[in-house]
């Protein structure tokens, strides 16, 4: 079982994660923010940021079956988008990379030549910095969140925009239930605005929204400064999130969350 | 971002490496033609604008006649004179006076001509001295010299008017016959202004009228509704109409700062300063009084700063707002300003002074009116370290009969309070300690509806504590005030009439330790916002009177303004661009439910609009107050049916959003159907997709720490 993590010491590795040992190291003239693993994890995708006179892009790397047989080379190199590239990830059957950053702009590019096929449209996208994506359990559509204190659901294939969800705060981070049709949306505030903070202890929110109707049904407090990660476990039957305030806080749901009507 | 230095050899280098050459022969320079080498001065608007100081001719030139008609010999006694008076006011322009003589009778004609080096300066000269009486046979008439043009130009023959076709004027009082009883409410936030009408059944609000840019400063309602005044550089305007709002007066007032309606909305005082020509004398205000309908001036007041400043220090602009304060009630019959050791109250039949006269009170420095009736209430302070104690009085108007006077010993401050009805006034005084180290405050309180205006004295239970506000029940006998010097204070309520005794005031109840500085009485009274504005950051209890017990305790975050409905159901609190984050409003009830909120960026006012009082007589509402059960349910018949609709449609609304996620789910299901094989592939045949459920299985590891053997005994 493999486990792959981009680093600002501008390397991605791999990892055994039954032993912890290191397996392989990629190396990368700038630091690494994100990575994803394909179909069948013969793949990975991995963005670097912007530094010096290097732009971000947007590697594809061979994932060997034998860690000893792993090369260095990247099959595609992607580069385009300006500023950092926050997030990629593969789309349905590996044929497609969807791409997400400072630009505001979610680009889908085919993997094999590295073409740009669509991008999202100006004007119902998001307005400012897309932080965070994340897929759904089969693919089909993804969450991504923004500092314009948005999140927006779209189509995985056509990139049509399908939902929107509106909070007070810029979004750090999405994640999506793999149980029910709930979303949350986790964030903070402009660093602009810090001087003015919110000295009120425990009341940065995860927010939960229903996905279909976009309503906000509730939100879970407990974090004292930004939220910056969320993620579900897999049984969708608990959640952890991460903030700014050092802190990962791990919630398990009452028997009451799987019974929430609207 | 750090500026991009380089060292002169590096650009030497380039330059080379360019094959360019950085000698420079200056001769050959040509320049382009005209004194300004044709770049446009950015200081052209400084230029432009001096001049039209200059450009009226004789704009600062004054005439003033009704002077005495002297023989040579006195020629240079009386220009002495005249010369004096007249640089007072301003500095005459070198030759600037002028005396003109009957060639004949070698006598002066009895008039004078002075120029100033500016029209202000001419004007201000033309205010003060007109009128002023050099001896009892002389008062000077003095007017403006362009003035005369303009009223020889009057033609001889008397035409008659044109008549203009009656168009007749829209409703204005439209929005008052909602049919769902609803409020209104202006908002302002970034460049646009919005009235918005307060639908709490939907728990939503509803656009009237929107408008990019209408105002370029704030708006302001008219204080019984009617109107939605704008400010702008060129003067304020009033906008309103049955349906939407249509512009209906402008009032030309140049650089315009802050306006006031008079309270029954018949005139709009509006206000302006401006910096004198001279940079040591003070600024210059103009004030003008419009007749809101006609948009005519009915009376100016210019003057320099120093005389609208007295007894309110600072505020917006320099001044304390507003200068005029009306008093009478709604009939807007009377204005009145503070001035130094007098209060200068004007009638608004002649736009003059009562009695042509102010009314002297030596050394008085803050006065304000009953809200119904024609009485001044004025307090003098202290004079001559306690020779002459402090004082209170009433006086009635236009009679400046003194109807009640209380002098009031070692006071160092006071404020005065009018209950709504102007029924009570609560004179709050700080009195100094015995050792003069400290203060401490007591109240008095007026009744002055009853015979001889009874004044009670109160102390609170703890004298030395400090008072943080005070705020009457409207049109009710009960008050309440903050105290304390704890971080978080005390609150008391008192009436004004006891279970036993209605002549005297008692306590009600205290709450201690709350976390208010600021009492926000619902307009009809018996309820109460106990709000911690600033340092508490928007604490929000909503308090019962009739029962004395609190409904609901809420927050809203940061909140800066808190304003009720005018008709007391409903609350709105806002933050506003003093703070970057969360701006925008909530709508509660008056009970503090939370029913909406909106969020709105670069939030900067909120103001419901006024409702004019109610026609209905006090009997006619007692009746209605009775029968109220059944009218209620007339009303509660028909919000059900609201809310069903309301549900209604929401069910519908969201069935609908089901119905199209479910369609495009089942799309996407089909296509991916179709590529399970392809998955299966891609994963070296492993058919993972069905692995959705994750099983947790407890695995238990032994793991030896450690090893010892231990010889217990040997054999």
């Amino acid at each position: 079982m493999r486990l792959i993590t981009g680093s600002a010491d501008q390397t991605v590795k791999l990892w055994n994660v039954q032993t912890g040992a290191q397996l392989y190291t990629f190396n990368f003239g700038s630091p690494a923010r994100s990575v994803d693993f394909s179909v069948g994890d013969k793949l990975a995708v991995i963005t670097t940021d912007p530094f010096m006179e290097l732009t971000s892009a947007i590697h594809v790397k061979r994932i060997a079956r034998d860690p000893t047989e792993q090369t260095e080379e990247s099959e595609l190199v992607i580069k385009g988008p300006q500023g950092r590239i926050n997030r990629a990830v593969w789309g349905p059957l590996n044929r497609t990379i969807v791409s997400a950053g400072e630009d505001a702009v979610i680009r889908i590019w085919d993997s094999e030549t590295g073409k740009l096929l669509r991008e999202a449209d100006k004007e119902s996208g998001h307005k400012k910095t897309i932080t965070s994506l994340t897929k759904s359990a089969d693919g089909s559509h993804f969450l991504t969140g923004s500092l314009d204190k948005s999140a927006k659901l779209w189509d995985t294939r056509s990139l049509t925009l399908i939902k929107t969800y509106v909070t007070e705060r810029p979004v750090n981070a999405v994640a999506m239930s793999p149980l029910l049709d709930h979303v949350v949306l986790g964030g903070g505030q402009d660093a602009s605005a810090v001087t003015t903070t919110d000295h009120r202890a425990g009341k940065f929110e995860a927010k939960f929204f229903d996905k279909i109707l976009q309503e906000e049904i509730g939100g879970v407090k407990g974090h004292f400064g930004p939220i910056n990660a969320l993620a579900f476990n897999p049984d969708g039957k608990s959640f952890s999130s991460g903030g700014e305030d050092g802190y990962v806080r791990l919630h398990h749901f009452d028997p009451d969350y799987f019974n929430i009507k609207i | 971002m750090a500026a991009e230095v380089m060292l002169m050899n590096e650009i030497e280098a380039k330059a080379a490496s360019m094959a360019i050459d950085l000698n420079i022969d200056f001769n050959s320079i040509q320049l382009p033609r005209g004194e300004d080498c044709g770049i446009v001065s950015d200081d052209e608007d400084v230029y432009h604008d001096d001049q039209l100081e200059f450009d009226s001719g004789f704009g600062n030139v004054i005439v003033v006649d009704n002077l005495p008609v002297v023989p040579r010999e006195k020629f240079e006694k009386l220009e002495g004179v005249i010369r004096k008076i007249y640089s007072q006011i301003g500095v005459i322009k070198e030759d600037g006076l002028w005396m003109p003589v009957d060639p004949e009778t070698k006598k002066t004609l009895g008039y004078c001509f002075i120029e100033y080096n500016t029209p202000q300066e001419a004007e201000l000269a033309k205010e003060k001295t007109n009128g002023y009486k050099l001896d009892r046979a002389h008062i000077f008439a003095v007017n403006m010299f362009d003035d005369f043009d303009k009223y020889m130009r009057v033609p001889d023959e008397w035409a008659p008017p044109e008549i203009k076709p009656y168009t007749p004027g829209e409703n204005l009082q439209k929005w008052l016959t909602d049919e769902k009883a609803r409020d209104q409410f202006v908002i302002r936030a970034g460049t646009d202004t919005e009235v918005l009408w307060n639908d709490a059944r939907q728990s939503k609000t509803e656009l009237v009228y929107k408008r990019s840019y209408w105002t370029e400063s704030f708006v302001q309602w008219s204080p019984l509704g009617t109107y939605l005044a704008t400010v702008h550089r060129q003067g304020a305007a009033v906008w309103g109409g049955a349906n939407t709002f249509n512009r209906l007066m402008r009032y030309a007032h140049p650089q315009v700062k802050l306006i006031d309606f008079s309270p029954g909305e018949k005139f709009l005082v509006t206000y302006s300063s401006h910096e004198p020509s001279n940079p040591h004398d003070a600024n210059r205000v103009v004030i003008n009084i419009f007749d809101v309908r006609t948009g005519k001036v009915m009376r100016d007041f210019k003057g320099s700063a120093d005389e609208f400043t007295i007894g309110g220090a600072g505020g917006v602009a320099g001044v304390s707002w507003p200068v005029f304060r009306w008093g009478g009630g709604k009939e807007d019959k009377y204005f009145a300003k503070l001035g130094k050791n007098m209060i200068s109250v004007y009638e608004t039949e002649t736009f003059s002074l009562i009695d042509k006269k102010s009314l002297k009170v030596e050394n008085v420095v803050d006065f304000s009116w009953s809200p119904t009736d024609p009485i001044l209430a004025l307090f003098v302070p202290e004079l001559g370290g306690g020779n002459q104690p402090a004082r209170v009085s009433l006086v009635q108007i236009p009679s400046k009969v003194e109807l009640r006077q209380k002098n009031l010993f070692s006071v160092s401050d006071c404020k005065m309070y009018w209950q709504s009805n102007g029924e009570y006034l609560a004179v709050k005084a700080d009195r100094y300690t015995k050792t003069k180290k400290s203060t401490y405050t007591g109240f008095e309180l007026f009744r002055i509806k009853e015979r001889d205006i009874p004044i009670e004295v109160l102390e609170l239970d703890n004298k030395n504590d400090k008072i943080i506000a005070f705020a009457w029940e409207p049109k009710g006998h009960r008050f309440a005030v903050i105290h304390g010097d704890n971080p978080r204070p005390d609150i008391s309520f008192y009436s004004m009439k006891s279970s036993h005794n209605l002549g005297r005031v008692s306590k009600l109840t205290t709450l201690k330790g709350k976390q208010a500085n600021a009492l926000f009485w619902s307009p009809g009274g018996r309820f109460i916002v106990l709000a911690g504005l600033k340092g508490f950051n928007g604490q929000l209890e909503f308090f019962n009177v009739d029962e004395l017990e609190t409904m609901a305790t809420a927050e809203h975050f940061m909140a800066t303004d808190i304003e009720w409905d005018p008709t007391g159901r409903y609350v709105a609190t806002a933050v506003t661009s003093v703070h970057e984050m969360e701006n925008g409003f909530n709508i509660w009830s008056f009970h503090g439910k939370l029913l909406y909120r909106i969020l709105k960026d670069h939030f900067f006012q909120f103001l419901w609009r006024p409702r004019p009082p109610s026609f209905l007589s006090a009997e006619k509402e007692e009746e209605i107050l009775k029968y109220l059960k059944k009218y209620s349910k007339k009303y509660d018949a028909e919000d059900q049916d609201v809310s069903m609709l309301l549900s209604e449609q929401d069910r519908e609304k969201r069935r609908m959003l089901k119905e199209e996620w479910e369609k495009w789910i089942s799309e996407w299901r089909r296509a991916s159907e179709e590529e399970k094989l392809e998955r299966h592939r891609l994963r070296d045949g492993e058919a993972s997709d069905e692995e959705e459920e994750y099983e947790a299985k407890e695995v238990e590891v032994e793991e030896i720490l450690d090893f010892s053997e231990e010889v217990l005994f040997e054999e």
